[in-house]
């Protein structure tokens, strides 16, 4: 028998694949590397869709990178001999199963995402917007209806990129964009949107916990991309009420005709 | 070209491999070299060119990474080329590099060296013909890349620098000079550019299939071609449908642009604090007409790359192909699934919802193909007798790392999921993993395996595999971790996302992405020099240094004009190794037939 040095070293590279591969994922939560927290009552859904696709990829991931070691370790030519490659062509039996099995799950898997998915861009909860968001270069503008409820009124109160919610309750927001595109990405929240000029899009969800997260734009906007950063604030009903009134009347104070120059 | 004759000794019918210094006339050097309509050469020019900027595009992506890592530091080396702010790169120059080295890498390399290099070089050789059916279209196709080479390259010098605004180029932000202040040609010459990366490609595809369809040798029935033949035929199939959307849309932003025609910008709009004109378009009309034919591009982008990795692996392996007609059904159901599957890039841009998720259904079905395709590679190296080439070593890393690739898109095609994972890190590393560490992969096992045929030298061996060895490592230090950096939400096309909360711990994870790429950037000098070294000085090699069962191996190395010195005639499929009571362990397709063989023997 030749030489197996090479072929064990070759082998071994790509054995490394699957190893070094699986252990990446796994030390990742540990380094926090990983989703970040979730606040939202949808959230749960979709890192479940995503665990459970990784758990099925990364079984499809192992068999056949290992597969893949073991055939070029095993058939490696020095150690074959003067035995000769084996002369087949394929195995329709082989083919049909291999096609049907992932055509199978395949469809499964596409069929098992679509309540997750309806609830979060198809099942808009019936209500007026708790806020409307107009995403410009490189800034997210707000606009909140006031005591009336109703957005295009004397009463609506504006801010800029300071974004709060109340808690524990169903929150509209009404994202549109008074320029080129933007995304707007609630990481913490599962939320991603992108806007664009011209049309209004509904967004909606639901915080579960009180706290400060980042808002980040995520569709490239321009120069100035990188600080477009908004805070989202998730607070109880009465501090929220609180806050709310309070900007008013700073805004009351400062700024006798505000929605003038507001689109 | 060879019919003029010249005094001195030689072959005048050998298309001499570079470096022969005979004195020539003018005419007759630009006729060889330069406008020349052989196959050959043409591939060549292609190959030669499309490295040139495989570097450049190599260069961009290391300023990218280094202000990934290291925001506003300054740049070293490259700083000095384009020092503004001493050294220090600006968002709006951060920007402009990711653009360009996208766009590099997709039009002026991983297009045009499939297609144009390797599609040129190998099509007629391996189905038996002379030359291709429009030789002079054929040229045609190599000369229209130089206005593109020009536009793009120039870019970098207009006021205002290059096209900033992604490979995508989404309006409103490219309709709108005013949105992007300063930026002046660089948009526009980008548009010029892709026109004419896509006129170019258009004379290919045109020539690819007539040449397939039409120059077969004697008994090269459709279902005897090599995987890579097919792969071109489809891919050809493939741009000739898709190319006329993105040049349609493409002038659409040309007007919408230079005379305000309004297709992809809404009324309404106030950019930069003035009120933009008329409108009456749709900022998602553009993207549904870009991934209209950026979708079935990826494929143009990765299908010839498995093409040609199958033909390697099976003779490496000295095995028929596993399952040769799934094959080539899977690559065909590829193409056709790849024309209905783009609004997977559009989940979360305000399409309609219910459309997403059929999309979604149509992506997942995509997965399945490319499973298959897995799967008979896998097939196709059990039971053989592997030999651990240079060539081998990238195909089979091929497989290896093109199943990373597909089952991220798994992730990605699961809307709720890509809600989280899109425009972040993940797809960054979902289609580095298909492009870079499968189809570059794919690509250097080419030049690695055709080298001898190109040049009639063979390249180094031991310098291959350092090569291969280093590469593979660096790539995925470079480009694993990315998944995981998706998995927090990291965004991509962010020159400094370190001043959001949910991101700012992820900077040294970052720092060491950037130094396996400077690794996996600088391990390709030995690549370069062991590629001009071999053309000159490489060992020489015969028809079939591979022993492998192709025309194009019956065929001298390097081929004169005309390729063959006789009429290949074909009597069986490509992949015939090991067939038993056969005593060598190759039957090319030229061997006449065994029975006839033996017969004659006795
Ligand atoms: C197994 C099959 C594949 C599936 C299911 C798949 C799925 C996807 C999905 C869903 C996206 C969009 C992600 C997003 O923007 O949120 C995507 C992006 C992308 N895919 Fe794939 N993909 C597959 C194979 C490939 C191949 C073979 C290539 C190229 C050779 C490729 C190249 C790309 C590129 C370049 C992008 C990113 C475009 C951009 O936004 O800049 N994909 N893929
Ligand atoms: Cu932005
Ligand atoms: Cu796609």
């Amino acid at each position: 028998m030749r030489n197996r040095l090479a072929g064990l070293f070759w082998s071994l590279l790509f054995l490394a694949v699957p190893v070094l591969g699986v252990a990446v994922f796994a030390v990742a939560p540990s380094i926090d590397v990983w989703l970040p927290k979730d606040v939202s009552a949808h959230g749960k859904e979709i890192d479940s869709l995503f665990y459970f696709i990784l758990a099925l990829t990364g079984v499809v991931f192992i068999v056949t990178e290992m597969l893949l070691f073991w055939f070029i370790w095993k058939y490696d030519v020095a150690a074959r001999g003067e035995e000769k490659a084996t002369y087949i062509h394929g195995s329709h039996t082989l083919e049909v199963i291999w096609t049907i099995i992932p055509a199978v799950v395949m469809l499964f898997l596409a069929i098992y995402q679509m309540n997750a998915w309806a609830d979060v861009k198809m099942r808009r909860p019936v209500m007026k917007p708790t806020v409307e968001v107009v995403a410009r270069q490189f800034e997210w503008r707000l606009r909140y209806p006031g005591p009336d409820e109703e957005l295009g009124t004397p009463d609506d109160l504006f801010l800029v990129n300071d974004l709060h919610v109340p808690v524990d309750e169903d929150v509209l927001v009404q994202l549109k964009s008074m320029d080129v595109l933007h995304s707007f990405f609630l990481p913490n929240l599962r939320i991603k949107q992108d806007a664009v000029p011209g049309m209004k899009i509904p967004v909606w969800f639901k915080a579960t916990e009180t706290g400060q997260y980042d808002l980040v734009c995520a569709e490239l906007c321009g120069w100035g991309h990188y600080k477009m950063k908004g805070r989202i604030t998730i607070e109880s009903r009465e501090d929220f009420d609180a806050w709310l009134e309070q900007k008013y009347r700073e805004q009351e104070a400062t700024q006798p005709n505000p929605q003038e120059d507001m689109l | 070209m060879s019919t003029v004759t010249h005094p001195g000794p030689g072959d005048t019918t050998t298309v001499a491999p570079a470096g022969s210094a005979k004195p020539r006339p003018i005419a007759e050097f630009l006729s060889t070299y330069v406008f020349s309509k052989d196959h050959k050469v043409i591939g060549l020019q292609f190959l030669f060119s499309t490295l040139v900027w495989f570097l450049i595009g190599g260069l961009l992506a290391l300023a990218v990474r280094w202000q990934v890592a290291w925001p506003w530091s300054d740049v070293p080396v490259l700083g000095k080329l384009f020092a503004q702010e001493g050294g220090q790169m600006s968002p709006e120059f951060y920007t402009m590099l990711f653009t360009m080295h996208a766009t590099v890498m997709i039009f002026l390399v991983i297009i045009p060296i499939l297609a144009g290099a390797f599609g040129n070089f190998l099509i007629p050789l391996m189905i038996g013909a002379d030359d291709m059916a429009f030789p002079t279209l054929n040229m045609l196709s190599y000369w229209f890349m130089w206005p593109a080479f020009l536009a793009f390259g120039a870019s970098f010098f207009v006021e205002g620098g290059a096209a900033s605004s992604g490979w995508t180029s989404y309006p409103p932000l490219t309709t709108n000079p005013a949105a992007s202040p300063g930026s002046g040609m660089g948009q526009t010459l980008w548009l010029i550019g892709l026109t004419f990366v896509g006129v170019s490609s258009m004379l290919g595809s045109v020539n690819y299939m007539t040449t397939i369809i039409l120059m077969r040798a004697p008994g090269m029935t459709m279902f005897r071609l090599p995987m890579t033949i097919w792969a071109m035929f489809i891919t050809a199939l493939l741009q000739a449908f898709a190319l006329p959307v993105l040049t349609a849309a493409g002038f659409m932003q040309l007007f919408d642009r230079s005379i305000g025609t309004g297709f992809f910008s809404p009324e309404g709009s106030i950019i930069n604090n003035e009120m933009t004109g008329a409108g009456g378009g749709q900022p998602l009309l553009w993207q549904h007409l870009f991934w209209f034919y950026s979708h079935p591009a990826v494929y143009i982008m990765i299908l010839p790359a498995m093409g040609m990795v199958s033909d390697i692996m099976t003779c490496f392996a000295r095995k028929p192909l596993f399952g040769y007609r799934p094959m080539i059904y899977s690559v065909a159901g590829i193409a056709g699934l790849g024309f209905i599957v783009w609004g997977h890039h559009m989940f979360i841009s305000g399409m309609n919802p219910a459309l997403g998720m059929t999309f979604m259904v149509s992506t997942m079905m995509i997965a399945l193909p490319s499973a298959v395709k897995t799967f008979n590679w896998l097939g196709t190296l059990w039971g053989g007798r592997i030999q651990f080439t240079t060539a081998m070593l990238f195909s089979i890393s091929f497989v290896s790392m093109f199943i990373i690739g597909g089952l991220s898109g798994i992730f990605m095609a699961a809307t709720p999921v890509d809600i989280f994972i899109h425009d972040t890190y993940f797809i960054v590393a979902h289609f580095h993993y298909v492009l870079f560490a499968g189809t570059a992969m794919g690509v250097w096992a080419g030049i690695y395996f055709w080298f001898p045929k190109m040049f009639g030298r063979t390249m180094n061996e031991f310098w291959g595999k350092v090569h291969f060895f280093l590469t593979f490592i660096f790539l995925n230090g470079t480009f694993f971790t990315m998944h995981i950096l998706g998995a927090v939400g990291f965004p991509r096309r962010l020159a400094d996302a370190y001043h959001y909360e949910t991101f700012h711990h992820l900077q040294p994870m970052n720092a060491f992405m950037t130094y396996c790429a400077i690794g996996m950037v600088a391990c390709q000098v030995i690549f370069a020099a062991n590629f001009f070294w071999s053309m000159f000085y490489g060992p020489r090699a015969g028809r079939n240094p591979w022993n492998a069962n192709g025309l194009e191996w019956t065929a001298p190395s390097p081929p004169g004009h005309g390729n063959f010195d006789v009429q290949p005639i074909v009597y069986r499929g490509p992949y015939e190794y090991s067939v038993p009571g056969c005593e060598k362990d190759h039957l090319m397709q030229t061997d006449p037939p065994l029975e006839t063989a033996v017969a004659a023997a006795h």
